[in-house]
Formats: structure tokens, sequence, C-alpha cells
């Protein structure tokens, strides 16, 4: 049985949803770099008008758009594999530059995946326990470097327990890194009083989002339905 | 001719590499900036107990990452190959396994069966940990890592207000480089995002050796062009044109 069907009030949104909401918090302008997962899928959501200039670990930044991977250029690649189309005003360079701009501070947003996230904004998404063995990749100097750290996930895990929790039992990625979780269900910000609910998904109250999820959060004043799914 | 580097095969360039050696190999992970030739040919040389170290190691054999899928596209090479031929006994990356379990990484199945260790470091610590090596500073701090696995064991400092971890600077006995053009004095041009770890890596090597498309005469590279000084690099080897692999 899934509890899924069981306990929920609405069905959860999708992958695509929740990208989808993420890219609206993405800033007109700014330098952008995209986790592999749900973040990558912002790329293809943004508001219409937003420009953003993608920056990937291997060395490239100001990429939008992206070739097939039947035709695409393996010298003109992303950190996800994927090969983008050149555009004007891109730049390339190599990995002490591109870890300059990351360890730096100079990167705007990062969106990335999360295994879990506590409730101080700690930040737990390249190894499982379990498996033993993980990828940091460039993920711990953009988590703990960013400007602005978004987690872009779903809200538990398959057997519906939270991934939002009192403290990670996972290995960290950073602390107290995160700013804002999405998840198919809510919208959630990381602040120094603890996790503030901003936004449920279409038939969920802020009850219906606590009980999946572990620590206790406040309810904005300004609490509202997912912003990308009001017309 | 004391500057002149070329050397006739991929096979010559790599034949003096003893057991034990560590090697560099450099682009980001993916076909594009992977010195594959000459890791092909390390792996024909047989040298044993080699300590690897790469950024993304060995996970295109398996999910074609960076690779081309095209019915005319080589299979993907990665650095797996010394796995899986049983001549690597450790690894230094980022980035050693994909998502996926199914199939299995020759990574993950050395270090399954206790035949590879992984030492698995932050790309950002990674590439300055051999900027450094070529550089001549022997240890860094880096805020990248503290509060996490990464972080056990070593020293921290606070500068700021802020906990920084102590890093040391990592060196190689060989680095494998991949460039688009190379001069008969070992000068170095890149194309798009092939560069990635390979200009760092060439300053931190004992012996660096650069696998590249074209080998062409001093001034033949614009000196405004040159990324990695030829003073960086030993061995040069040029592929034969119409080599499958990018």
């Amino acid at each position: 049985m899934n509890p899924k069907i069981t306990t929920d009030p609405a069905p959860r949104l999708t992958r695509t949803d929740i990208a989808r909401r993420a890219a609206l918090d993405l800033p007109d302008g700014g330098i952008v770099n995209l986790g592999i997962g749900i973040p990558a899928l912002c790329s293809d959501l943004l508001p219409e008008g937003v420009e953003l200039r993608y920056q990937a670990e291997n060395g490239i930044l100001g990429f939008s758009e992206m070739d097939t991977k039947l035709d695409g250029d393996p010298n003109i690649m992303d950190a996800g594999g994927n090969f983008p189309k050149l555009v004007p005003g891109m730049a390339f360079f190599d990995s002490v530059e591109s870890f300059n701009l990351i360890r730096g501070g100079h990167i705007d947003v990062t969106v990335l995946g999360g295994l879990q996230v506590s409730g101080k904004g700690d930040l737990a998404n390249w190894i499982i326990p379990k498996r033993g063995i993980g990828s940091i990749g460039g993920g711990m100097d953009l988590a703990a470097n960013a400007k602005r750290v978004i987690v872009a996930m779903e809200h538990t895990t398959r057997d519906n327990s939270p991934k939002i929790v009192n403290e990670c039992t996972f290995p960290l990625t950073a602390p107290e890194c995160v700013d804002e979780i999405i998840t198919d269900v809510a919208v959630i910000k990381v602040t120094s009083d603890g996790l503030v609910l901003m936004e449920a998904a279409p038939g969920w109250s802020p009850g219906d989002v606590q009980a999946i999820t572990e620590p206790i959060f406040a309810v904005s004043d300004a609490f509202t339905e997912f912003r990308t799914m009001k017309t | 001719m004391p500057n002149n580097k070329v050397i006739e095969s991929f096979a010559a360039a790599v034949a003096d590499i003893p057991d034990g050696s560590s090697i560099m190999i450099g682009g980001f992970g993916g076909s594009g900036g992977q010195p594959t030739r000459l890791m092909l040919a390390l792996r024909d040389q047989g040298a044993k107990n080699l300590t690897i170290i790469g950024n993304v190691a060995g996970i295109s054999a398996t999910t074609y990452y960076g690779w081309r899928e095209g019915p005319d596209d080589p299979q993907p090479v990665d650095q797996g190959v010394f796995f899986a031929s049983g001549q690597a006994g450790k690894i230094i990356c980022s980035f050693p396994v994909p998502g996926t379990t199914n199939p299995l990484s020759e990574i993950e199945k050395a270090w399954r069966e206790g035949k590879a260790e992984v030492d698995i470091v932050p790309q950002g610590t990674l590439i300055e940990q051999i900027r450094a090596a070529g550089a001549g500073i022997p240890a860094f701090y880096t805020p990248t890592g503290v509060g996490t696995p990464v972080a056990e064991g070593k020293e921290t400092r606070e500068f700021g207000g802020r906990t920084y971890l102590l890093e040391h600077a990592l060196h190689a006995d060989y680095a494998f480089v991949r460039a688009q053009k190379a001069d008969t004095h070992g000068n170095l041009q890149y194309v798009g995002t092939s560069r990635a770890f390979s200009p760092a890596m060439a300053t931190a090597a004992n012996v660096t050796i650069a696998e590249v498309d074209q080998i062409v005469e001093p001034g033949g590279i614009d000196a405004e062009s040159v990324r990695t000084l030829g003073a960086y690099v030993n061995r040069i080897v040029q592929r034969e044109s119409g080599d499958p692999y990018p």
C-alpha cells in the first residue's frame, strides 16, 4: 500500500512543477549554477523575459540552451554532461577560474538537489550511507559559498519519511547553508529563527505539510498557494 | 634541438612509466578534454599499483556522461579502465560514481571488492590542491568541507569569524593533458570546455605529457593564445587525423 494515497489531501506536484517554482526565484541577469536532477530542469522553465548567465563547474559561463547528445560538440559541455549551444557573450575557462567563481562567492544563486535538509539549513546530498560511496563534485563548494542556496527536491522519501528533518542523519554537504527549500508540496524559507512555510501545493494546508515535515515550522503571514499554480 | 618535445607514438610517450606511479588525468570527465589515447596507451603498457588523480573519474562508460550517443560515435572510455585492468589501487577524485548502480561502474566494482581505495575530494579543493602544487604553495585554507566528513582529522582555523580547513598541495609523478594544438616547445592551446583540470595539472607533475590534435612550429600558436606554457610540458604526441575519439 502506498502511504501517499492514504494520507495526501491532494496530489503532490511534479518534478517539473518544483523546477518551475524554483525558476521564479532566479534573479534576472544573475549568475546561476544548476545542480543535476530537478535543478537542471529550471533552465527550460524561466518566466518570460528573464535571462540568466549559467555557470558550470567545468569552465563555462553564459550559456542558456542545449544541443541534443546526438550532435553536440564534446568540447562544449556543461557539468551535467550536456552540450550547450554557443551564444554571444559566453566564456570558457579552466577549473581554477571556475572555482574562483564558486568559492570566491561570485555565484548569485545555486539550485541543488537534496537527500536531507535540517531545520537549521544543513544540507546532505552527496552520499547515501547504505551505499557507502558517493560523489561530491562541485556540490560542497557551491553549497558553502554561493550567495544563495535553493534546494529543490521531493518533500519525502519514497516510503513517505520526511527529508526535512531535525538533524541530518546522512553525511553533510555543508552546514547551515540552505536559504530556501522548494518541494512537491511546499516552499519553505530557512531563517535564523527556524523554518517558515511560505507556500503550499493546491489542496495542502499548513497542517498537511507539517505532518510530513519533522521540524516544527512557522507559517508566514504571507502564506499562499504555490505561486506558479495560481493564474 | 633541446626544445623539441615531440614523441612519435603514444606507446613511446608512456613507455617509461614505472609501477607505483601517480598519474593525473586532465579534462573534466566526459570525452572532450580527456587524454584518451594516453590513457589507453598506459593501459596497454601495463604499469601496476598506480594512483589515479582525476575529477569526474569513472562514470562515462556506464552513463555516456559527456559522450555523444550517435551510431558512429565510439564507446565511452573513462578512468575505470585502470581498475578494470587491475592496474590502479587508488583514485583521488571528486566524482567517482554515477547516481545509479545499474550497471555498476568499474571503480565501484573494484571498491566493493576491496581492491580500490577511493579518496573523494570536493572539486574546488582538488583543483586548488593541484594549482598549489604547481605554484609552490604547500597548503592553503578553504571554507569548503567544514562540518562535513571531508574535515575529519584536518586542522581548522578561523579568519574573520568563519572557519576554514587546511588542505595540502597535491603533486603527481605524471600528468596526462589534452589540448587542441601544441608547438614544438610544448606551448598548448585548448578549445571550449576542454581546459578544465589540464592547465593546473600540467604544472603539478614531474613529467607532463600532452595529447594534441596538431603539432605546429613555434609561432603556429599566437603568443596571446598560449594557455599552458611549454615550460611545464615535457612530451607532446599528435593524434592520427580522423581519430574517432573526441
